[in-house]
């Protein structure tokens, strides 16, 4: 198979509101940023491809005014999916794999600022049974949270306690103070945060991820091209993506089927990895994940603060797949784990591993 | 020409509303139409399973089906969340509980809310029992939600061997989002400009071209635009086509004029309507010039201004 590597990454600054910039004025500086790392131009990319929604901010065809910031004219190959950026890095890859372009960019934006995040997420919902409820994303992964409290803690990491959330929350956040672009960064110890109210109980502020706004990009090449590119590429050894059954009522919502199923059939369980960039926007998402990854104690779990520090809709699951490549760019990492979701209570899941050439 | 000025971007609201018409498959319709007449109906998988609400296809092994039974309409928690502040649109207006229900003779849950007191009143495994809507039309909200429970547990699914007269075929699901949208930096300085009967269009610092209403970037070279350009009044209709359609709450008679519009320094045409000149007269190449609506922040439409058409050659870049 062709190999194909992370050769770049980039992101903005993740903040509450940026009313002052349009949807292009974000993305722009952060497209120049990462095809600067690696000294190219808009028009000598293979494939561009990129995950956005319009329903954040109630534009219409909003990706094609982000486009705008690409430099697409003359016409440029390119796609878009109305998912998060994780999934167009996922078609750039197949893309690269049939060995049809050189080179991919991928991007993803959200500004969650202009509408109400938790009600706009209802209309990503099943429109006969569950829509008409409004039932808000906060309240659904509340329902996942409980039951995971509910479950017996056994040996294989099933359920949890309110503490153990809590844990999760302060581990990340205080990760985030080493990250410049997170929107939430430092946290209370553990029991300072149990003494807080509910927000939708059983989670509590702490437990949610901030909404914000903010874009990310990466750039792919592949075989000589990324060592050309790259001091040190993130090859894409597998990536694999699957969802699960579309009714709540029907899952074990403890349990992630599709994460284990992708993370086998992208090779996880090959070796054990030293880093894993995990996508939970919720405290009770990364104990389910933990699980269903198999993750070793001695694995460093979100460096970067993950989605607890900042969950720009549509750009946070791409910026898992970056920050863990821009581990294996710098050194510090050999072999990363790195995973997206979408969707309610991680309906769908994305798993890749990425690796360093050995030093 | 003037530099750029420091953002001030504007804000407006802005309500997407729509009231989605769908049709359903014959599982989905029998489910609405048996909650109309208080019965809750699930469909049996090929494996044996109960599912509620009922699906058109096994989600396990996509099997098409049909199977149609009756359950109870009391059941179990499984899961549950404490919503304290409920939004619109949501089942109950008091604080309410979320709740995952698996009703009597069903193996799957039901998502709806539960109306209980406080937190405290409710946990996994409680007792619950549907509490129907007074009118009922065919619709998951015809469960008006679902209330504290102590009587008998009910049995097993049956079969469903009634034919409904007047089927429900469809719902319509009105959404509504509502929005404060912020136009960003570059259309923010276009609006102000125009406000005060100014237009700016903003040229690519590359390519030197000028693009109004400028949106931040270059469509070309992929850059910031960055000066401001003061462009117009005047221009030149590059294209047009006649509208023969009323648009609901426009006050336009039809047929009228829809063109595309180069202004008088501007390298990409802008749309406007053509008035003062009846529809059949209009075309390329035809100079024109805006017509300020009284109390308007924007050209209320185009008028000709009596100068000789513009020579093709002029404008045969800004098709």
């Amino acid at each position: 198979m062709r190999e194909v590597a992370i050769v770049a990454f980039g992101q903005s600054d993740h903040r509450r509101d940026t009313a002052e910039t349009s949807e292009v004025e974000m993305v722009m500086p952060v497209l120049h940023q990462v095809l600067d790392a690696v000294g190219l131009r808009a028009g000598e990319i293979g494939f561009t491809c990129s995950g956005s929604s319009d329903y954040l901010a109630g534009r219409a065809f909003s990706f094609t005014m982000a486009l705008d910031g690409v430099g697409a004219w003359p016409p440029i190959s390119e796609s878009h999916v109305e998912m998060d950026g994780a999934w167009a890095l996922y078609e750039a890859w197949t893309r690269l794999l049939t060995g049809e372009a050189e080179t991919a960019l991928v991007y993803a934006y959200g500004k969650s600022s202009p509408g109400d995040l938790r009600e706009v997420l209802t209309r990503q919902l099943d429109p006969y049974y569950v829509a008409p409820l409004w039932p808000d994303s906060v309240s659904l992964a509340a329902l996942q949270a409980q039951a995971l409290l509910d479950a017996e803690v056994d040996a294989e990491g099933t359920g949890a306690d309110e503490r153990t959330l809590a844990g999760v929350a302060a581990r990340s956040r205080t990760a985030a103070e080493d990250n410049p672009h997170a929107q939430l960064t430092g946290s209370p110890p553990p029991e300072a945060l149990l003494a807080e109210p509910y927000l939708v109980r059983p989670l509590r502020r702490h437990d949610c991820p901030p909404i914000g706004d903010g874009a990310a990009a990466v750039v792919l090449a592949a075989g000589d091209t990324a060592r050309r590119l790259c001091r040190r590429p993130a090859w894409i050894r597998g990536m694999d993506h699957r969802t699960e059954a579309h009714s709540l009522g029907v899952r074990n919502l403890t349990r992630s089927p599709s994460t284990r199923l992708a993370a086998e059939r992208a090779g996880v369980f090959e070796a054990p990895p030293d880093l894993a960039e995990l996508h939970a926007p919720f405290t009770s998402q990364e104990v389910i994940l933990r699980r269903e990854l198999r993750l070793a104690e001695a694995v460093r779990v979100n460096p970067s603060g993950g989605a607890l520090a900042a969950n720009p809709m549509m750009a946070a699951g791409l910026i898992r797949l970056g920050e863990a490549a821009a581990a294996v760019h710098r050194g510090a990492c050999d072999r990363a784990l790195a995973h997206a979701t979408s969707g309610p209570c991680l309906q769908q899941n994305l798993v890749a591993v990425l690796e360093g050439d050995v030093r | 020409m003037t530099p750029a000025s420091p953002p001030e971007a504007l804000q407006a609201p802005l309500v997407v509303e729509f009231p989605f018409t769908r049709s359903l498959g014959p599982v989905q319709s029998a489910f609405l139409t048996g909650l109309r007449t208080r019965t809750v109906l699930g469909v049996r998988t090929t494996d044996g399973r109960v599912l509620v609400p009922p699906v058109e296809y096994d989600p396990v092994t996509a099997d098409e089906l049909t199977d149609l039974v009756e359950v109870a309409p009391t059941g179990t928690v499984t899961t549950w969340a404490w919503n304290p502040a409920p939004r619109r649109g949501q089942p109950l207006s008091t604080p309410f509980a979320w709740v995952l229900v698996r009703l009597d003779g069903a193996d799957t849950a039901l998502l709806h809310a539960l109306d209980a007191p406080g937190p405290d009143a409710v946990r996994t495994g409680a007792r619950v029992r549907i509490r129907w809507a007074a009118e009922r039309v065919g619709a998951i909200t015809d469960i008006a939600c679902f209330e504290s429970y102590d009587g008998a547990e009910g049995g097993p699914a049956v079969p469903h061997r009634v034919t409904f007269t007047d089927p429900v075929r469809g719902i319509v699901a009105p959404a509504r989002l509502d929005y404060t949208y912020a136009p960003g930096r570059a259309q923010s300085r276009y609006l102000r400009a125009l406000a005060d009967r100014v237009t700016y269009g903003e040229r690519c610092p590359s390519c030197r071209k000028v693009y109004v209403p400028p949106r931040g970037a270059c469509p070309t070279c992929g850059v910031a635009t960055d000066e401001q350009v003061e462009v117009g009044p005047r221009g030149t209709v590059t294209t047009f086509c006649i509208v023969n359609i009323k648009a609901r709450n426009l006050d336009i008679e039809v047929p009228y004029v829809y063109a595309h519009i180069a202004l008088d320094g501007a390298d990409l045409a802008l749309h406007g309507r053509i008035g003062g000149i009846p529809y059949d007269q209009v075309r390329m190449g035809l100079r024109v010039e805006p017509v300020w609506s009284e109390h308007g922040r924007y050209p209320d439409h185009y008028r000709p201004t009596g100068e000789p058409d513009a020579d093709y050659d002029t404008y045969k870049e800004l098709l």
